[in-house]
Formats: structure tokens, C-alpha cells, sequence
């Protein structure tokens, strides 16, 4: 087993590294000084503490992203709804911030609480509609992601808007809705140390609560989870909860410590690179901590190396496509290789079942 | 005759480590009926997966009709002329039987496929070779015996002059059996060289000419089948002697724990598989269901054990009744169950062993509790199973997908043994299961009984069934067609008949199962 996983990693090691030297090769069709450029993606986020920051600040949603999508994964459960829920988990997150008791610490556990309620809330109505009518949670999760969007920005934008800011932005949170910030000098908020705690909290969920084994036990094999006396349909239902619980939280750990207030007028995409965070991470809540750093220094390198040096956005954008893709196509081959060998091994045996 | 297969010192150590084959000599004749015998995780499949390319030897040399190959890929074999059917089968479900059978080799005629071709090709080679199928129905309508005989002729299709058969015989009824080696005695005189594994050592006196004797991963010899006795090859399989023969005390029944009274059941397409089923089971014995496979007993497990709903008449259990509930209330109520299917139903194959031994009790201490699982208790528990009940493997870590399909089975019989139940539902017990092991699960299953366990045994073998049952019903078309009281003088000849429709029990008679 350990030879293996030393393959494994020597495999994503080279990947990464294919990956960048193809990135390399979009910066020399496309920009006059690609050594210059490049040199900012790959050293900017360590070049400065500000940019450090930075990158850990951009890391902080992926991870809590990457772990929600982790534990719908770990059950085969396709719920791409982490966007959404983040984004409905933000707006509650905004609604508690600014109309909750604002009591020193309470309310920054409270909003965080809320921010929970509303984003399990979102994962479970696919979950339900699953349950229910049997309707791809796959597709009615991602459909989900444009009511959530249109319908957060409806209530943001008529309820809770700031008119005097002049773009649409809600009203500043008060300051007992803030997260404590680690450096004097740079806004590194607490929401990194959180980020870090869910790490373990997820892990310890998924291996050492009989709700783990549940979900895992229904994601190795359904029959046999069926089989054993496990409740399957509950298993559906509360995997994807919990899971949206946690990309809830992400929506409010951001504003509470990086914004102070509702600003998101695109959806920030933090859901669907957590689904690439998770593929990377091998749906292992220990690995999303690296594969969200990971995606984090390539994002935040490709938007460094857009600033200093004026590089077109879309080109940044299609270095990133190019580098996450390849890194993902990989994880993903893999990952489909393994289901399908599942599968075939589970269409064994002669059984007479469909 | 020339050699067909010549396999000189073959290692094979899996990524894991563990040594399947240790320096293994083996050698098939052009046109024999070869059998490869050895315990559980002795080595049989590996070494046969080596040679259709689908592991790559760690040393060795391979010569196939006298030439030095090497075999990459499943691919390469089939170009080399070898053809496998696997232990557990690789047919596609919701396709036709022509269209599993050319899957890859398509007829094509323009952008599509021509069916008809394919039909007419999958017709000729079944009749050329005397297997008959049904080309144009769907494969997962058919019998096990049937979906075995496609695995065969998508072989041969293939231009298979070496036929490679992993456990075959392990889900065939005896009848179904026979059919099979005639029409294996048909291939070899066509030219086909045939290589069989087998635990059932009179089946492997029976078909094959010669045979090779693996242990531990390494070759205990090959014999002249006609020179050595039975005794003697599970001698040199275990390395000591088996006793073939089970003490049986008889039973002292206690009260009635199951009842199942006027079950019925009709499938999703109208099919009636169960019709009036009746019979009563009491602590302390056996009940032995027998039946040519596919005769309802599939079905009545199910329904019994929660896993399929829409069965009409009653289920009680210890006087309560359990029909609709789900296999989670069935569990909680005691009740545990060997499935027929061990691969579908039976384990989580990417999970460790120790994840899949506590699947019916990590929720109850001491394994777990309200909230948390112990893992730590689970593996102990786990460390003692391996022990016991024999399971070849690394440790408690050790992914059941790394396991030989026979530890597999004890890895689902070591859980539904000690799940401390009241009714024990076992489908197949032994079914993949060496001679060695075969013995101690029957012995295991005599002492639960003996322990004041009710245990219903469906088995597709006559033997189990006579050797281990107290009580027997026939099933024939969905009923229950025979009762014997006791299975005294009762021969397998007699049961066959039952089996089969010939013979038929009186209603008053029939009635007597439910007495008890
Ligand atoms: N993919 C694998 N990875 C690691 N170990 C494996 C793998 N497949 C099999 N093994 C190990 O190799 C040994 C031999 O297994 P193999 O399947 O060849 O046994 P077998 O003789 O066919 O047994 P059975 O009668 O139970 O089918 C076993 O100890 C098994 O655990
Ligand atoms: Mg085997």
C-alpha cells in the first residue's frame, strides 16, 4: 500500500509539472516576455509577505470548499451544489451580520451558525427532490447554483443593500461580526485557522463517527450498505447536508474576515474549484489542505503575474484553464478508472439484478 | 501431443507485497481438460490472470504451442489464442447475448453495426461447438448456466484454442454442471485445450485428464487424474488430512422462530416467482432448502431479509410480524444472512476487511456508540476473525479487493457468524470455498445450530444440503414442492427428482413443514 501511494504522489508530481510547462507554452505564443511573466506566476504569491496573504486568504475557501465536496463524493453522491451553497451561506451570513445581537464573539459564532443552517438547507433540497422524485442531484444541484445566485443577489440587492456605496454591496457588517486578524500590519484573518480545525473536524467526521462510515460504506457499495442495515435514503439525505453546512460556512468565513460585507456580484467560483480540490485530494480531507494550497498559488500566481504585468485577462484565464484542466484530467481519469472498475466487478457473479 | 501451455518459474508479487506465486512449473497438452486445485489464496487465479495478460509476471517464462511469448494484455492473449472466463463473470447486463458477445470485435456495416451479422456469427460458433444460446434476449433474463455458456463462446468467438475456466462449477445446479462438461468434452475433441479450477475435487476426477496441485503459491506437482485418489490430492492441497465427513448430532429443536405463511411474490414483469410459500423453522435446527437455482429461492431470501418489497402473505419472526420491513429493521431484529451474491451484496470491495466485518454492528458497543466508531476495537475484532476463520490476508487493513474470491466468502461468513443472531439466512455458505475451509464453515454451522440458532440453508448443492439440513423443502417454479421430515436414507437422486418436477408431495403432506 505504501509503494503505491509513492506512486501516486510521484504521478501528480509529474502532472503538475507537464502542467506548468504547457502553461509556460501559452505564455511564449502569446506574450512578448514570457520568462518575466511566468517568473511572476510561479514565485509571485512567496515574494512578499502581503502576497503570501494573499494566497493563504484565497486558500481559505477552497479548503472548506474542497471538504464539502469531499464528503458528497465519498458517498458517490454528485451534489456539484458548493457554489450555491456558499453563496447562499454568504447571504445568510449577511442577514445574521447585520441583524443579529451583536455580542462580541456570539456573533461572530452565530453568523458563522447561520451561514450553516442555510447553506445544508440548499444542499438538501436537491438531496430532497433526489429522494423524492428520483431526479439527478448532478444536474439539479448545478441548476441550483443559478437560483442560488439570482436569488442572492435579489436579497442582497432589496434588502440588505448599502444605497450610499454606489455599487452593489450590502451594508457594512458591524464590528463584532468581524473574525480577529492575525498580523498587525496585513489582513491575514483567523479564517485560515478555522479552515485548518474543519480539516480535522471533517476528517475525524468521515473515519471516526458512524455517520462517516455510513457515507462511506453507501459510497464503496450501495447494496452493501443496503444490505448491512445501513438507512441509505437517510445517508443521501444528510451527506449532502452536512456537506453544504460546510460550504455554508466558507460563504461566511469570507465575508467575516476578508470583506466585512456582502460584495459578490459574479459568483466567486471558490464551489467549483473545490470539486477540484477534492478530485486532487482524492476525496481526502487530509489532502484537501495541500490540493486547496495547490489551486489557491495558481490562482493567485496567474492573478500576481496579471498585475505586474499587464498581461490580458483572458490569457491569464486561459493559463489557468490549461494548467488546472490538465492537473484535474488526470485526478478525474483516475477517478473514473476506479469507479469503472468497481463497476465491472460489481456486475459479477452471475446475479440476475438489473 | 505438443504442449500448449508452458509456464516455467512464474513469481508474481502484487504492488502490496504479498508473493502469489512463489516459482510456479506448469504445463498443459494440446487438447486435455487440465484442472488447477488448491486452497483459497493459493495462487489459481493469479496465476491464470498471468497468462490471459491481465498481471504481469515478476520473473518467468511463458511458451504458448511451443514458442516463447510474452503476454501484455489480455489483448495479446487472445491474439496468442487464449480465452478466459472469469470467476466472477464480465457480461454486460442490459445487452443482447450477440451484442455481449462481439462487444470489440463488432460486424460493422458502414457507421453501424450489423446486427444480423452478429446474430448469425454468435448462432454459428454455438452450434459449431454444441452450446446453445439464445442470441437476441437480454443477459441479464438468463440463468446462470446460460450467462456462463456466453462467457464461453465470446472465448471462442475470439479463436480460443486455450480456454481458461475459473471456478465455473461454482454457481452451476448438478444438472447445469453436467451440461457444462459434456459440452467441454465437445471442445477438446474440436482441439481446444481446456484449463479448469475447481474446489470440488469429484468434479475434477470427473473432467479432467491431468491436474496440478498449488499450495501456498507454489506447485505441489501434476498427476495423472486416474493415478490419485481424492484423499490424496487435498492432502497435498492442505498438507494434512481433511475429514470429508461432518459428525452431526442430532437436533434439539426449540420453539418456532421463523414463519413464514402463504408467501407470494410477483416480479416488476408480471412473473409470479413465489407462489403460496409456507414453512416454519424453530431454534436449534436446520432447514434445508433445495432447488435448481432460479426456481424463487433468490427471492424468498430477499424477502426475507428485507431487501425486496411487495411480497403478499406473512413473515413472522420470534410471532412478530416482519414482511416490509427493511433489511435495517430485519437487522436490528437479529437476523443475519450470507448473500448468494458475496460481490454485490456481501462486501465493500475498496473498504479494508475490518470496515466490512463490523457493517452490521459499528453502531452498537462495543464497536461504537450513538455518535463515534471505535476503530481501534474493530480491528482487534478483526485481527481475531482472520484468525479463526482462516482469511488469508495481510492484516485488518488489507482492502477485501485484494483478496482471492474464496476469502472473500469468509470474509462475509466470519461477520454473519458472529453477529450473535437468532436466524442465520445462509445463501450458498460455501459457495468459492476450498475443501479445507468448506468443512469448517459446515462444522461452524452444525455448532450454531447446536447453540440454539435457527438457520435456513439454501444451497444449490445437494451434498451441503443433505449433509447439514435436519428438515428439507424442495422449490420447484416458486413453490414449495416436497417436505422431508428428516433426511435420513434420503438420496440426492430422490431430491432431484423434486427439484426438477418430476415428483410431487401430497398438500397434507406439504402442510406438515409448518407444523413443527
Ligand atoms: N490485486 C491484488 N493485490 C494484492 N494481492 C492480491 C491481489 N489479488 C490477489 N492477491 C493475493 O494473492 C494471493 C493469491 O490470490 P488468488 O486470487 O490467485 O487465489 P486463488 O488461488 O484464486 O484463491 P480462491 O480459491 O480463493 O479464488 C492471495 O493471498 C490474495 O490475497
Ligand atoms: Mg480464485
Amino acid at each position: 500500500m505504501k509503494r503505491f501511494a509513492a506512486y501516486e504522489w510521484i504521478r501528480t508530481a509529474v502532472t503538475i509539472a507537464i502542467a506548468l510547462a504547457l502553461g509556460y507554452l501559452v505564455l511564449v505564443f502569446t506574450v512578448d516576455d514570457p520568462n518575466e511573466a511566468f517568473k511572476w506566476f510561479l514565485w509571485g504569491p512567496i515574494s512578499r509577505v502581503r502576497r503570501m496573504v494573499e494566497l493563504i486568504n484565497y486558500t481559505v475557501p477552497l479548503i472548506f470548499t474542497g471538504l464539502a465536496v469531499s464528503i458528497v463524493f465519498q458517498a458517490e453522491i454528485f451534489n456539484i451544489g458548493a457554489e450555491g451553497q456558499l453563496f447562499m451561506g454568504a447571504v445568510g451570513a449577511t442577514f445574521a451580520a447585520l441583524y443579529f445581537p451583536q455580542i462580541p464573539v456570539l456573533h461572530v459564532v452565530l453568523v458563522a451558525a447561520f451561514a450553516m443552517l442555510v447553506g445544508g438547507a440548499w444542499a438538501g433540497i436537491p438531496a430532497y427532490m433526489k429522494a423524492k422524485w428520483n431526479a439527478s442531484e448532478l444536474v439539479s444541484s448545478l441548476m441550483m447554483n443559478y437560483v442560488a445566485f439570482f436569488l442572492g443577489l435579489y436579497f442582497v440587492n432589496y434588502h440588505m443593500r448599502d444605497l450610499k456605496a454606489g455599487y452593489l454591496v450590502s451594508y457594512k457588517f458591524p464590528e463584532t461580526a468581524w473574525l480577529p486578524r492575525l498580523l498587525r500590519r496585513y489582513n491575514l484573518h483567523a479564517g485560515i485557522l478555522i479552515a485548518v480545525a474543519f480539516v480535522f473536524v471533517v476528517w475525524f467526521f468521515l473515519y471516526r463517527t458512524r455517520y462517516g462510515y455510513e457515507i462511506r460504506m453507501m459510497g464503496f457499495n450501495k447494496n452493501f450498505a443496503r444490505f448491512s442495515g445501513i438507512k441509505v435514503r437517510n445517508v443521501v439525505l444528510y451527506a449532502q447536508i452536512v456537506s453544504g453546512m460546510v460550504a455554508g460556512l466558507a460563504g461566511a468565513v469570507e465575508l467575516m474576515g476578508l470583506y466585512k460585507r456582502f460584495v459578490w456580484q459574479v459568483s466567486p467560483g471558490y464551489g467549483f474549484d473545490g470539486i477540484i480540490v477534492s478530485l486532487l485530494a482524492r476525496n481526502n480531507p487530509l489532502l484537501v489542505l495541500p490540493a486547496a494550497f495547490l489551486v489557491g498559488y495558481l490562482r493567485t500566481g496567474a492573478y500576481i503575474m496579471s498585475r505586474m504585468t499587464g498581461i490580458a485577462p483572458e490569457i491569464v484565464t486561459t493559463l489557468q484553464a490549461v494548467i488546472i484542466l490538465l492537473i484535474t484530467a488526470e485526478a478525474f481519469l483516475e477517478f473514473l478508472k476506479r469507479r469503472k472498475i468497481i463497476k465491472e466487478a460489481m456486475k459479477t457473479e452471475g446475479g440476475e439484478n438489473p | 501431443m505438443a504442449l500448449a501451455v508452458e509456464m516455467q518459474n512464474i513469481v508474481k508479487v502484487y504492488p502490496n507485497g504479498v508473493v502469489a506465486n512463489k516459482g510456479v512449473d506448469f504445463r498443459v497438452e494440446g487438447g486435455e481438460i487440465h484442472a488447477l486445485v488448491g486452497e483459497n489464496g493459493a495462487g489459481k487465479t493469479t496465476l491464470m490472470k498471468i497468462l490471459f495478460g491481465m498481471e504481469q509476471p515478476t520473473a518467468g517464462r511463458i511458451r504458448i504451442f511451443e514458442k516463447d511469448v510474452r503476454i501484455h494484455s489480455p489483448h495479446d492473449a487472445i491474439a496468442l489464442g487464449i480465452g478466459m472466463v472469469h470467476q466472477h463473470f464480465m457480461l454486460v447486463p442490459s445487452l443482447t447475448v450477440a451484442e455481449n458477445v462481439i462487444l470489440g470485435i463488432e460486424p460493422r456495416r458502414g457507421l453501424g453495426i450489423d446486427r444480423e451479422a452478429a446474430v448469425r456469427m454468435v448462432e454459428e460458433t454455438s452450434k459449431k461447438f454444441g452450446l446453445p444460446v439464445p442470441a437476441n434476449e437480454k443477459v441479464m433474463d438468463l440463468p446462470v448456466g446460460i450467462k456462463q455458456r456466453v462467457e464461453i463462446i465470446k472465448a471462442l468467438i475470439r479463436g480460443a484454442k486455450i480456454l481458461i475456466l475459473d471456478e465455473p462449477t461454482a454457481v452451476l445446479t448438478p444438472q447445469e454442471t453436467e451440461e457444462l462438461f459434456e459440452a467441454l468434452k465437445n471442445l477438446t475433441k474440436k482441439g481446444v485445450t481446456i484449463i479448469f479450477i475447481s474446489h470440488k475435487l469429484k468434479e475434477v476426477k470427473a473432467i479432467s485428464q491431468r491436474l496440478t496441485i498449488l499450495r501456498d503459491g507454489k506447485s505441489m506437482g501434476t498427476f495423472v487424474t486416474d493415478e490419485i485418489s481424492e484423499e490424496e490430492i487435498s492432502k497435498r492441497m492442505v498438507g494434512r488430512e481433511v475429514e470429508l465427513v461432518i459428525e452431526r448430532s442430532q437436533a434439539k429443536p426449540g420453539k418456532v422462530v421463523l414463519q413464514v405463511e402463504n408467501l407470494g411474490y410477483v416480479r416488476d414483469d408480471g412473473v409470479r416467482v413465489l407462489n403460496d410459500v409456507s414453512f416454519s423453522l424453530r431454534s436449534g435446527e436446520i432447514l434445508g432448502v433445495a432447488g435448481v437455482e432460479g426456481n424463487g429461492q433468490r427471492e424468498l431470501v430477499e424477502i426475507l431479509t428485507g431487501l425486496r418489497d411487495g411480497a403478499t402473505g406473512s413473515v413472522k419472526l420470534n410471532g412478530e410480524e416482519i414482511l416490509g420491513l427493511d433489511a435495517y429493521g430485519i437487522r436490528r431484529r437479529s437476523v443475519s444472512h450470507i448473500p448468494e451474491d458475496r460481490v454485490e451484496f456481501g462486501v465493500a470491495l475498496k473498504a479494508s476487511i475490518w470496515e466490512n466485518l463490523v457493517s452490521d454492528r459499528y453502531w452498537r458497543q462495543p464497536f461504537g456508540n450513538a455518535v463515534r466508531i471505535f476503530p481501534k476495537t474493530m480491528r482487534n475484532f478483526t485481527k481475531r476473525a482472520i484468525e479463526e476463520f482462516g482469511i488469508k490476508a495481510d492484516g485488518p487493513d488489507t482492502p477485501v479487493m485484494m483478496l482471492s474470491g474464496g476469502n472473500m466468502q469468509k470474509v462475509v461468513v466470519a461477520r454473519e457468524f458472529s453477529s450473535q443472531a437468532k436466524l442465520l439466512i445462509a445463501d450458498q455458505p460455501t459457495r468459492g470455498i476450498d475443501v479445507g475451509s468448506t468443512e469448517f464453515v459446515r462444522k461452524k454451522l452444525i455448532e450454531a445450530r447446536d447453540e440454539g440458532l435457527a438457520i435456513l440453508l439454501v444451497s444449490a448443492d445437494l451434498q451441503e444440503i443433505l449433509q447439514l439440513s435436519d428438515r428439507i423443502v424442495v422449490m420447484y417454479k416458486g413453490e414449495i414442492v416436497g417436505y422431508f421430515p428428516q433426511n435420513v436414507g434420503l438420496t440426492e437422486e430422490e431430491l432431484g427428482y423434486y427439484m426438477l418436477g418430476v415428483k410431487r408431495h401430497e398438500p397434507s403432506r406439504l402442510k406438515e413443514s409448518m407444523l413443527s
